[in-house]
Protein backbone atom coordinates (compact mmCIF):
# COMPACT_ATOMS: atom_id res chain seq x y z
CA UNK A 1 0.00 0.00 0.00
CA UNK A 2 1.29 3.43 -0.88
CA UNK A 3 2.40 5.74 1.94
CA UNK A 4 0.00 8.42 0.71
CA UNK A 5 -2.94 6.08 1.09
CA UNK A 6 -1.73 4.99 4.52
CA UNK A 7 -1.37 8.62 5.59
CA UNK A 8 -4.93 9.25 4.44
CA UNK A 9 -6.23 6.30 6.46
CA UNK A 10 -4.33 7.59 9.50
CA UNK A 11 -5.85 11.04 9.00
CA UNK A 12 -9.33 9.57 8.72
CA UNK A 13 -8.93 7.45 11.85
CA UNK A 14 -7.56 10.36 13.84
CA UNK A 15 -10.47 12.50 12.67
CA UNK A 16 -12.79 9.78 13.98
CA UNK A 17 -10.99 9.79 17.34
CA UNK A 18 -11.54 13.54 17.52
CA UNK A 19 -15.20 13.19 16.55
CA UNK A 20 -15.69 10.59 19.29
CA UNK A 21 -14.04 13.02 21.71
CA UNK A 22 -16.83 15.46 20.88
CA UNK A 23 -19.36 12.66 21.16
CA UNK A 24 -18.18 11.95 24.69
CA UNK A 25 -18.57 15.62 25.49
CA UNK A 26 -22.19 15.70 24.38
CA UNK A 27 -23.55 12.27 25.36
CA UNK A 28 -25.86 12.24 28.37
CA UNK A 29 -26.50 8.54 28.87
CA UNK A 30 -24.02 6.50 30.87
CA UNK A 31 -24.04 3.36 28.75
CA UNK A 32 -23.78 5.23 25.46
CA UNK A 33 -20.85 7.13 26.96
CA UNK A 34 -19.10 3.87 27.70
CA UNK A 35 -19.69 2.61 24.16
CA UNK A 36 -18.33 5.82 22.66
CA UNK A 37 -15.24 5.47 24.81
CA UNK A 38 -14.74 1.88 23.63
CA UNK A 39 -15.07 3.02 20.00
CA UNK A 40 -12.50 5.71 20.56
CA UNK A 41 -10.11 3.09 21.91
CA UNK A 42 -10.81 0.87 18.91
CA UNK A 43 -10.01 3.61 16.39
CA UNK A 44 -6.93 4.51 18.40
CA UNK A 45 -5.74 0.90 18.31
CA UNK A 46 -6.40 0.67 14.56
CA UNK A 47 -4.55 3.94 14.04
CA UNK A 48 -1.57 2.69 16.05
CA UNK A 49 -1.47 -0.58 14.12
CA UNK A 50 -1.46 1.28 10.81
CA UNK A 51 1.29 3.61 11.99
CA UNK A 52 3.25 0.52 13.03
CA UNK A 53 2.77 -0.99 9.59
CA UNK A 54 3.50 2.24 7.71
CA UNK A 55 6.60 3.18 9.70
CA UNK A 56 7.82 -0.37 10.21
CA UNK A 57 8.06 0.03 13.96
CA UNK A 58 7.59 -3.38 15.55
CA UNK A 59 6.84 -2.50 19.13
CA UNK A 60 3.91 -0.32 18.10
CA UNK A 61 2.01 -3.48 17.13
CA UNK A 62 2.30 -4.48 20.75
CA UNK A 63 1.05 -1.06 21.88
CA UNK A 64 -1.91 -1.35 19.52
CA UNK A 65 -2.73 -4.78 20.91
CA UNK A 66 -2.46 -3.48 24.44
CA UNK A 67 -4.74 -0.54 23.65
CA UNK A 68 -7.23 -2.96 22.20
CA UNK A 69 -7.12 -5.21 25.24
CA UNK A 70 -7.18 -2.42 27.82
CA UNK A 71 -9.33 0.34 26.42
CA UNK A 72 -11.73 -1.56 24.23
CA UNK A 73 -12.27 -4.69 26.31
CA UNK A 74 -11.03 -4.60 29.87
CA UNK A 75 -11.75 -1.09 31.18
CA UNK A 76 -15.16 -0.77 29.48
CA UNK A 77 -15.99 -4.20 30.92
CA UNK A 78 -14.96 -3.15 34.44
CA UNK A 79 -16.99 0.06 34.20
CA UNK A 80 -19.90 -1.87 32.72
CA UNK A 81 -19.95 -4.25 35.67
CA UNK A 82 -19.68 -1.31 38.08
CA UNK A 83 -22.57 0.50 36.42
CA UNK A 84 -24.73 -2.59 36.60
CA UNK A 85 -23.84 -3.30 40.21
CA UNK A 86 -24.67 0.22 41.25
CA UNK A 87 -27.90 0.15 39.18
CA UNK A 88 -27.19 3.46 37.51
CA UNK A 89 -27.75 2.23 33.93
CA UNK A 90 -30.57 4.66 33.45
CA UNK A 91 -28.81 7.70 34.84
CA UNK A 92 -29.20 10.63 32.51
CA UNK A 93 -27.02 13.54 33.38
CA UNK A 94 -28.61 16.98 33.45
CA UNK A 95 -26.23 19.01 31.33
CA UNK A 96 -26.91 22.68 31.11
CA UNK A 97 -25.67 23.90 27.79
CA UNK A 98 -24.46 21.31 25.33
CA UNK A 99 -24.02 23.64 22.31
CA UNK A 100 -21.86 25.98 24.39
CA UNK A 101 -19.69 23.07 25.56
CA UNK A 102 -19.29 21.97 21.95
CA UNK A 103 -18.30 25.50 20.92
CA UNK A 104 -15.66 25.59 23.65
CA UNK A 105 -14.49 22.23 22.29
CA UNK A 106 -14.10 23.73 18.82
CA UNK A 107 -12.11 26.62 20.30
CA UNK A 108 -9.85 24.05 21.98
CA UNK A 109 -9.25 22.32 18.65
CA UNK A 110 -8.24 25.64 17.09
CA UNK A 111 -5.98 26.34 20.06
CA UNK A 112 -4.25 22.96 19.82
CA UNK A 113 -3.75 23.48 16.11
CA UNK A 114 -2.13 26.83 16.80
CA UNK A 115 0.10 25.41 19.50
CA UNK A 116 1.13 22.38 17.50
CA UNK A 117 1.67 23.85 14.05
CA UNK A 118 5.27 25.05 14.75
CA UNK A 119 6.16 21.58 16.01
CA UNK A 120 4.58 20.01 12.95
CA UNK A 121 6.99 21.96 10.75
CA UNK A 122 9.98 20.23 12.37
CA UNK A 123 8.57 16.73 12.31
CA UNK A 124 9.27 14.42 9.40
CA UNK A 125 7.14 11.52 10.55
CA UNK A 126 4.13 10.36 8.58
CA UNK A 127 1.95 11.07 11.59
CA UNK A 128 2.93 14.71 12.02
CA UNK A 129 -0.45 16.07 10.91
CA UNK A 130 -2.25 14.18 13.69
CA UNK A 131 -0.29 15.91 16.46
CA UNK A 132 -2.82 18.72 16.77
CA UNK A 133 -5.68 16.19 16.87
CA UNK A 134 -3.94 14.32 19.69
CA UNK A 135 -3.55 17.46 21.77
CA UNK A 136 -7.16 18.36 21.03
CA UNK A 137 -8.26 14.94 22.29
CA UNK A 138 -6.40 15.57 25.56
CA UNK A 139 -8.04 18.99 25.86
CA UNK A 140 -11.50 17.58 25.17
CA UNK A 141 -10.99 14.98 27.89
CA UNK A 142 -10.00 17.75 30.26
CA UNK A 143 -13.03 19.81 29.28
CA UNK A 144 -15.22 16.77 29.88
CA UNK A 145 -13.80 16.39 33.39
CA UNK A 146 -14.58 20.05 34.04
CA UNK A 147 -18.11 20.18 32.66
CA UNK A 148 -19.42 16.84 33.90
CA UNK A 149 -20.86 16.32 37.34
CA UNK A 150 -21.44 12.61 37.20
CA UNK A 151 -18.58 10.59 38.69
CA UNK A 152 -18.58 7.93 35.96
CA UNK A 153 -18.58 10.58 33.24
CA UNK A 154 -15.61 12.30 34.88
CA UNK A 155 -13.70 9.03 34.99
CA UNK A 156 -14.43 8.43 31.32
CA UNK A 157 -13.19 11.96 30.64
CA UNK A 158 -9.99 11.09 32.45
CA UNK A 159 -9.57 7.91 30.43
CA UNK A 160 -10.26 9.79 27.19
CA UNK A 161 -7.50 12.19 28.21
CA UNK A 162 -5.15 9.23 28.58
CA UNK A 163 -6.25 8.09 25.12
CA UNK A 164 -5.18 11.48 23.83
CA UNK A 165 -1.78 11.25 25.55
CA UNK A 166 -1.14 7.84 24.05
CA UNK A 167 -2.19 9.19 20.68
CA UNK A 168 0.17 12.13 21.08
CA UNK A 169 3.06 9.80 21.90
CA UNK A 170 2.32 7.73 18.80
CA UNK A 171 2.11 10.72 16.47
CA UNK A 172 5.05 12.65 17.94
CA UNK A 173 7.67 9.93 18.31
CA UNK A 174 6.10 6.64 17.19
CA UNK A 175 5.24 5.69 20.74
CA UNK A 176 6.97 5.72 24.10
CA UNK A 177 9.53 3.10 25.19
CA UNK A 178 7.92 -0.22 25.98
CA UNK A 179 8.65 -0.03 29.72
CA UNK A 180 6.89 3.31 30.05
CA UNK A 181 3.91 2.11 28.08
CA UNK A 182 3.53 -1.02 30.17
CA UNK A 183 3.74 1.07 33.32
CA UNK A 184 1.10 3.50 32.12
CA UNK A 185 -1.20 0.68 31.07
CA UNK A 186 -0.92 -0.90 34.49
CA UNK A 187 -1.55 2.46 36.16
CA UNK A 188 -4.70 2.97 34.13
CA UNK A 189 -5.97 -0.47 35.02
CA UNK A 190 -5.32 0.06 38.73
CA UNK A 191 -6.92 3.51 38.47
CA UNK A 192 -10.07 1.98 36.96
CA UNK A 193 -10.27 -0.45 39.88
CA UNK A 194 -9.69 2.26 42.47
CA UNK A 195 -12.31 4.47 40.79
CA UNK A 196 -14.71 1.57 41.26
CA UNK A 197 -14.06 1.56 45.00
CA UNK A 198 -14.50 5.34 45.08
CA UNK A 199 -17.82 5.11 43.23
CA UNK A 200 -19.18 2.83 45.93
CA UNK A 201 -17.82 5.04 48.71
CA UNK A 202 -19.27 8.19 47.17
CA UNK A 203 -22.60 6.55 46.66
CA UNK A 204 -22.91 5.18 50.21
CA UNK A 205 -22.01 8.59 51.64
CA UNK A 206 -23.99 10.87 49.33
CA UNK A 207 -26.58 8.44 47.91
CA UNK A 208 -25.76 9.73 44.44
CA UNK A 209 -22.88 9.93 42.03
CA UNK A 210 -23.56 13.57 41.27
CA UNK A 211 -20.34 15.20 42.37
CA UNK A 212 -21.85 18.66 42.71
CA UNK A 213 -23.32 17.38 45.97
CA UNK A 214 -19.79 16.98 47.31
CA UNK A 215 -19.39 20.75 47.24
CA UNK A 216 -21.56 21.01 50.31
CA UNK A 217 -19.60 20.64 53.51
CA UNK A 218 -22.39 19.80 55.92
CA UNK A 219 -25.85 18.39 55.74
CA UNK A 220 -28.61 20.88 55.21
CA UNK A 221 -30.41 21.53 58.46
CA UNK A 222 -34.05 22.47 58.55
CA UNK A 223 -34.84 21.67 54.93
CA UNK B 1 -26.82 20.17 -32.43
CA UNK B 2 -23.97 20.23 -29.97
CA UNK B 3 -24.12 24.00 -29.73
CA UNK B 4 -27.70 23.84 -28.47
CA UNK B 5 -27.21 20.92 -26.15
CA UNK B 6 -26.17 22.92 -23.05
CA UNK B 7 -29.30 25.08 -23.35
CA UNK B 8 -31.51 22.04 -23.88
CA UNK B 9 -29.89 20.44 -20.86
CA UNK B 10 -30.50 23.49 -18.67
CA UNK B 11 -34.19 23.43 -19.51
CA UNK B 12 -34.30 19.65 -19.18
CA UNK B 13 -32.84 19.89 -15.68
CA UNK B 14 -35.50 22.30 -14.49
CA UNK B 15 -38.21 20.21 -16.19
CA UNK B 16 -36.89 17.05 -14.57
CA UNK B 17 -37.03 18.70 -11.20
CA UNK B 18 -40.61 19.85 -11.79
CA UNK B 19 -41.82 16.48 -12.99
CA UNK B 20 -39.89 14.07 -10.80
CA UNK B 21 -40.17 15.84 -7.43
CA UNK B 22 -43.74 14.63 -6.67
CA UNK B 23 -42.74 11.09 -7.58
CA UNK B 24 -39.80 11.22 -5.20
CA UNK B 25 -41.98 12.44 -2.35
CA UNK B 26 -44.58 9.80 -3.21
CA UNK B 27 -41.87 7.17 -3.08
CA UNK B 28 -40.61 8.42 0.29
CA UNK B 29 -44.16 8.29 1.68
CA UNK B 30 -44.73 4.81 0.25
CA UNK B 31 -41.55 3.37 1.75
CA UNK B 32 -42.36 5.03 5.05
CA UNK B 33 -45.86 3.58 5.04
CA UNK B 34 -44.51 0.12 4.32
CA UNK B 35 -41.99 0.43 7.14
CA UNK B 36 -44.85 1.29 9.47
CA UNK B 37 -46.91 -1.72 8.32
CA UNK B 38 -49.35 0.43 6.37
CA UNK B 39 -50.18 -0.14 2.72
CA UNK B 40 -49.74 3.49 1.79
CA UNK B 41 -50.78 5.32 -1.37
CA UNK B 42 -48.89 4.70 -4.59
CA UNK B 43 -45.94 6.85 -5.54
CA UNK B 44 -48.16 8.80 -7.97
CA UNK B 45 -50.45 10.11 -5.25
CA UNK B 46 -48.70 13.53 -4.96
CA UNK B 47 -49.48 14.20 -8.65
CA UNK B 48 -53.16 13.58 -7.98
CA UNK B 49 -53.04 15.79 -4.90
CA UNK B 50 -51.48 18.62 -6.86
CA UNK B 51 -54.02 18.29 -9.68
CA UNK B 52 -56.86 18.29 -7.17
CA UNK B 53 -55.53 21.37 -5.43
CA UNK B 54 -55.12 23.23 -8.72
CA UNK B 55 -58.76 22.52 -9.59
CA UNK B 56 -59.99 23.87 -6.27
CA UNK B 57 -60.87 27.45 -5.49
CA UNK B 58 -58.22 29.40 -3.61
CA UNK B 59 -59.71 30.90 -0.47
CA UNK B 60 -57.84 33.94 0.79
CA UNK B 61 -58.40 35.52 4.18
CA UNK B 62 -60.06 38.95 4.15
CA UNK B 63 -57.17 40.77 5.77
CA UNK B 64 -54.47 39.12 3.69
CA UNK B 65 -52.20 41.54 1.87
CA UNK B 66 -50.39 41.13 -1.45
CA UNK B 67 -47.57 39.29 0.30
CA UNK B 68 -49.86 36.39 1.03
CA UNK B 69 -50.95 36.09 -2.62
CA UNK B 70 -47.50 36.74 -4.04
CA UNK B 71 -45.57 34.27 -1.88
CA UNK B 72 -46.62 30.97 -3.54
CA UNK B 73 -45.53 32.24 -6.96
CA UNK B 74 -42.24 33.56 -5.63
CA UNK B 75 -41.44 30.37 -3.75
CA UNK B 76 -42.31 28.23 -6.74
CA UNK B 77 -40.31 30.34 -9.19
CA UNK B 78 -37.29 30.60 -6.93
CA UNK B 79 -37.21 26.83 -6.43
CA UNK B 80 -37.34 26.17 -10.18
CA UNK B 81 -34.52 28.68 -10.63
CA UNK B 82 -32.46 26.81 -8.04
CA UNK B 83 -33.12 23.66 -10.05
CA UNK B 84 -31.52 25.29 -13.07
CA UNK B 85 -28.40 26.16 -11.05
CA UNK B 86 -27.66 22.85 -9.33
CA UNK B 87 -25.80 20.54 -11.69
CA UNK B 88 -28.17 17.59 -12.00
CA UNK B 89 -27.18 15.99 -15.28
CA UNK B 90 -24.15 17.89 -16.49
CA UNK B 91 -21.60 20.48 -15.39
CA UNK B 92 -20.60 23.70 -17.18
CA UNK B 93 -24.11 24.58 -18.27
CA UNK B 94 -24.86 28.15 -19.41
CA UNK B 95 -26.70 29.05 -16.20
CA UNK B 96 -23.88 27.79 -13.97
CA UNK B 97 -21.97 31.11 -13.81
CA UNK B 98 -25.18 32.95 -12.85
CA UNK B 99 -25.04 31.91 -9.23
CA UNK B 100 -22.53 30.17 -7.03
CA UNK B 101 -23.33 28.01 -4.06
CA UNK B 102 -23.60 30.94 -1.64
CA UNK B 103 -26.19 32.53 -3.88
CA UNK B 104 -28.02 29.21 -3.89
CA UNK B 105 -28.25 29.31 -0.10
CA UNK B 106 -29.47 32.90 -0.38
CA UNK B 107 -32.14 31.81 -2.86
CA UNK B 108 -33.45 29.25 -0.39
CA UNK B 109 -33.34 31.91 2.32
CA UNK B 110 -35.40 34.26 0.15
CA UNK B 111 -38.11 31.64 -0.27
CA UNK B 112 -38.13 30.96 3.45
CA UNK B 113 -38.28 34.66 4.30
CA UNK B 114 -41.38 35.14 2.18
CA UNK B 115 -43.12 32.04 3.55
CA UNK B 116 -42.45 33.30 7.08
CA UNK B 117 -43.84 36.73 6.13
CA UNK B 118 -46.93 35.12 4.62
CA UNK B 119 -47.38 33.14 7.83
CA UNK B 120 -47.39 36.39 9.80
CA UNK B 121 -49.42 38.28 7.20
CA UNK B 122 -52.83 36.79 7.90
CA UNK B 123 -52.47 37.43 11.61
CA UNK B 124 -53.56 34.05 12.97
CA UNK B 125 -51.90 32.58 16.01
CA UNK B 126 -50.64 29.47 14.23
CA UNK B 127 -49.09 31.36 11.35
CA UNK B 128 -47.10 33.58 13.68
CA UNK B 129 -46.01 30.66 15.81
CA UNK B 130 -44.93 28.70 12.75
CA UNK B 131 -42.98 31.64 11.36
CA UNK B 132 -41.24 32.26 14.64
CA UNK B 133 -40.21 28.62 14.91
CA UNK B 134 -39.13 28.40 11.31
CA UNK B 135 -36.88 31.44 11.66
CA UNK B 136 -35.42 30.06 14.90
CA UNK B 137 -34.43 26.89 13.10
CA UNK B 138 -33.26 28.76 10.01
CA UNK B 139 -30.99 31.02 12.04
CA UNK B 140 -29.22 27.91 13.31
CA UNK B 141 -29.33 25.83 10.13
CA UNK B 142 -28.05 28.44 7.70
CA UNK B 143 -24.63 29.08 9.29
CA UNK B 144 -24.12 25.33 9.54
CA UNK B 145 -25.13 24.92 5.90
CA UNK B 146 -22.71 27.62 4.80
CA UNK B 147 -19.90 26.11 6.86
CA UNK B 148 -20.50 22.68 5.31
CA UNK B 149 -20.43 24.22 1.87
CA UNK B 150 -17.30 26.20 2.69
CA UNK B 151 -15.62 22.94 3.67
CA UNK B 152 -16.40 21.53 0.23
CA UNK B 153 -15.25 24.84 -1.31
CA UNK B 154 -11.93 24.64 0.53
CA UNK B 155 -11.27 21.20 -0.88
CA UNK B 156 -12.16 22.22 -4.41
CA UNK B 157 -10.84 25.81 -4.24
CA UNK B 158 -14.02 27.25 -5.68
CA UNK B 159 -17.53 28.33 -4.74
CA UNK B 160 -18.99 27.79 -8.17
CA UNK B 161 -21.10 24.64 -7.94
CA UNK B 162 -20.18 23.52 -11.42
CA UNK B 163 -16.44 23.77 -10.79
CA UNK B 164 -16.82 22.14 -7.39
CA UNK B 165 -18.67 19.16 -8.80
CA UNK B 166 -16.21 18.76 -11.66
CA UNK B 167 -13.31 18.98 -9.22
CA UNK B 168 -14.79 16.39 -6.84
CA UNK B 169 -15.67 14.20 -9.80
CA UNK B 170 -12.00 14.06 -10.71
CA UNK B 171 -11.35 12.21 -7.51
CA UNK B 172 -11.42 12.93 -3.81
CA UNK B 173 -10.80 9.96 -1.64
CA UNK B 174 -10.81 9.36 2.06
CA UNK B 175 -10.77 12.95 3.17
CA UNK B 176 -11.98 13.35 6.75
CA UNK B 177 -13.14 16.89 6.04
CA UNK B 178 -15.30 15.54 3.27
CA UNK B 179 -16.87 12.91 5.52
CA UNK B 180 -17.62 15.50 8.20
CA UNK B 181 -19.11 17.88 5.66
CA UNK B 182 -21.35 15.09 4.32
CA UNK B 183 -22.61 14.21 7.80
CA UNK B 184 -23.29 17.88 8.54
CA UNK B 185 -25.07 18.27 5.22
CA UNK B 186 -27.39 15.33 5.95
CA UNK B 187 -28.37 16.80 9.33
CA UNK B 188 -28.96 20.23 7.80
CA UNK B 189 -30.96 18.80 4.91
CA UNK B 190 -33.24 17.06 7.42
CA UNK B 191 -33.77 20.34 9.26
CA UNK B 192 -34.20 22.49 6.15
CA UNK B 193 -36.81 20.21 4.65
CA UNK B 194 -38.75 19.80 7.88
CA UNK B 195 -38.11 16.08 8.10
CA UNK B 196 -38.49 13.99 11.20
CA UNK B 197 -36.12 14.82 14.00
CA UNK B 198 -36.89 18.51 13.54
CA UNK B 199 -40.39 18.76 12.09
CA UNK B 200 -42.95 16.16 11.09
CA UNK B 201 -44.18 16.66 7.50
CA UNK B 202 -47.23 14.45 8.07
CA UNK B 203 -48.78 16.17 11.06
CA UNK B 204 -51.07 19.07 11.72
CA UNK B 205 -50.78 18.72 15.47
CA UNK B 206 -50.93 22.23 16.92
CA UNK B 207 -48.04 22.07 19.31
CA UNK B 208 -45.43 20.48 17.12
CA UNK B 209 -45.94 21.66 13.56
CA UNK B 210 -43.56 24.20 12.11
CA UNK B 211 -43.75 24.34 8.34
CA UNK B 212 -47.38 23.25 8.26
CA UNK B 213 -48.31 25.99 10.72
CA UNK B 214 -47.06 28.71 8.39
CA UNK B 215 -48.97 27.47 5.38
CA UNK B 216 -52.12 26.55 7.26
CA UNK B 217 -54.18 29.33 5.66
CA UNK B 218 -53.29 28.45 2.10
CA UNK B 219 -55.69 26.59 -0.14
CA UNK B 220 -56.32 25.74 -3.77
CA UNK B 221 -53.65 26.64 -6.30
CA UNK B 222 -51.62 28.60 -3.71
CA UNK B 223 -51.29 25.51 -1.55
CA UNK B 224 -50.52 23.37 -4.60
CA UNK B 225 -47.63 25.63 -5.57
CA UNK B 226 -46.20 25.75 -2.06
CA UNK B 227 -46.46 22.00 -1.63
CA UNK B 228 -44.96 21.40 -5.04
CA UNK B 229 -42.10 23.78 -4.22
CA UNK B 230 -41.59 21.91 -0.96
CA UNK B 231 -41.29 18.64 -2.86
CA UNK B 232 -38.84 20.21 -5.26
CA UNK B 233 -36.81 21.53 -2.35
CA UNK B 234 -36.47 18.04 -0.92
CA UNK B 235 -35.35 16.75 -4.29
CA UNK B 236 -32.97 19.68 -4.74
CA UNK B 237 -31.27 19.01 -1.44
CA UNK B 238 -30.90 15.35 -2.37
CA UNK B 239 -29.49 16.37 -5.74
CA UNK B 240 -27.16 18.91 -4.15
CA UNK B 241 -25.92 16.25 -1.75
CA UNK B 242 -25.41 13.83 -4.63
CA UNK B 243 -23.66 16.47 -6.74
CA UNK B 244 -21.32 17.53 -3.93
CA UNK B 245 -20.57 14.24 -2.26
CA UNK B 246 -21.15 11.52 -4.88
CA UNK B 247 -21.04 13.09 -8.34
CA UNK B 248 -19.87 9.97 -10.16
CA UNK B 249 -21.47 9.65 -13.56
CA UNK B 250 -22.26 13.33 -14.15
CA UNK B 251 -21.76 14.43 -17.77
CA UNK B 252 -19.84 17.23 -19.44
CA UNK B 253 -21.84 20.00 -21.13
CA UNK B 254 -21.42 18.98 -24.76
CA UNK B 255 -21.40 15.23 -24.54
CA UNK B 256 -24.75 13.91 -25.77
CA UNK B 257 -23.97 10.23 -25.22
CA UNK B 258 -23.03 10.47 -21.59
CA UNK B 259 -26.09 12.57 -20.71
CA UNK B 260 -28.35 9.55 -21.00
CA UNK B 261 -25.97 7.60 -18.81
CA UNK B 262 -25.84 10.51 -16.35
CA UNK B 263 -29.64 10.48 -16.19
CA UNK B 264 -29.78 6.77 -15.36
CA UNK B 265 -27.08 7.08 -12.69
CA UNK B 266 -28.76 10.17 -11.23
CA UNK B 267 -32.13 8.41 -11.07
CA UNK B 268 -30.59 5.40 -9.34
CA UNK B 269 -28.82 7.56 -6.76
CA UNK B 270 -31.95 9.60 -6.17
CA UNK B 271 -34.00 6.46 -5.61
CA UNK B 272 -31.39 5.28 -3.15
CA UNK B 273 -31.57 8.60 -1.29
CA UNK B 274 -35.39 8.49 -1.33
CA UNK B 275 -35.28 5.01 0.21
CA UNK B 276 -32.64 5.86 2.80
CA UNK B 277 -34.56 8.94 4.01
CA UNK B 278 -37.70 7.13 5.26
CA UNK B 279 -35.56 4.38 6.81
CA UNK B 280 -33.61 7.05 8.70
CA UNK B 281 -36.80 8.84 9.67
CA UNK B 282 -38.49 5.69 10.92
CA UNK B 283 -35.53 5.02 13.20
CA UNK B 284 -35.64 8.47 14.79
CA UNK B 285 -38.05 10.15 17.16
CA UNK B 286 -39.03 13.76 16.72
CA UNK B 287 -36.99 16.05 18.93
CA UNK B 288 -38.56 18.41 21.41
CA UNK B 289 -38.37 21.90 19.92
CA UNK B 290 -35.87 23.11 22.50
CA UNK B 291 -33.58 20.21 21.66
CA UNK B 292 -33.43 21.24 18.00
CA UNK B 293 -30.73 23.76 18.85
CA UNK B 294 -28.59 20.84 20.02
CA UNK B 295 -29.26 18.91 16.83
CA UNK B 296 -28.22 21.86 14.71
CA UNK B 297 -25.36 22.58 17.09
CA UNK B 298 -24.03 19.15 16.20
CA UNK B 299 -24.44 19.96 12.51
CA UNK B 300 -22.50 23.19 13.04
CA UNK B 301 -19.84 21.30 15.00
CA UNK B 302 -19.44 18.75 12.21
CA UNK B 303 -19.13 21.36 9.50
CA UNK B 304 -16.62 23.34 11.59
CA UNK B 305 -14.65 20.16 12.20
CA UNK B 306 -14.72 19.60 8.44
CA UNK B 307 -13.05 22.96 7.88
CA UNK B 308 -10.61 22.48 10.76
CA UNK B 309 -9.58 19.00 9.67
CA UNK B 310 -8.98 20.36 6.20
CA UNK B 311 -6.40 22.74 7.68
CA UNK B 312 -4.97 20.34 10.23
CA UNK B 313 -4.82 17.12 8.27
CA UNK B 314 -4.89 17.87 4.58
CA UNK B 315 -2.32 20.51 3.86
Amino acid sequence: MSPVFLAQVIDLLSALVLLLGFGLLAQRRIYALLHLFAWQGLFLAANTAIVAYGAGVRHLYFSALMTLAMKVVLIPYILHVLIRRMKIERDVEAMVNVPLTLLIGIALVVLSYNVMSPIQEFSTLMTRSTLAIALATVMLGLLMMITRRHAVAQVIGFLAMENGLFFAATSATYGMPMVVELGVALDILIAALIFGVFFFQIRTTFESLDLSKMARLKEDVGE
Amino acid sequence: MNAFLPYVLTIAQAALLLLLAPFMVGWVRLVKARLQNRRGAGPLQPYRDIRKLFAKEAVVAENASWIFRFTPYLVFGVTVLAGAIVPILAVDLPLAPVADVIALVAIFALARFFIALAGLDIGTAFGGMGSSREMTIASLAEPAMLMAIFAASLITQSTSLSTMVAEIHKGVLLKPSFAFALLAFVLIALAENGRIPVDNPATHLELTMIHEAMILEYSGRHLAMIEWAGMMKLMLFSLLGIALFAPWGIAGATDAGSVAFAFVVMAAKLLLAATALPILETGLAKLRFFRVSEFLGVAFLLSTLAILSHFILER
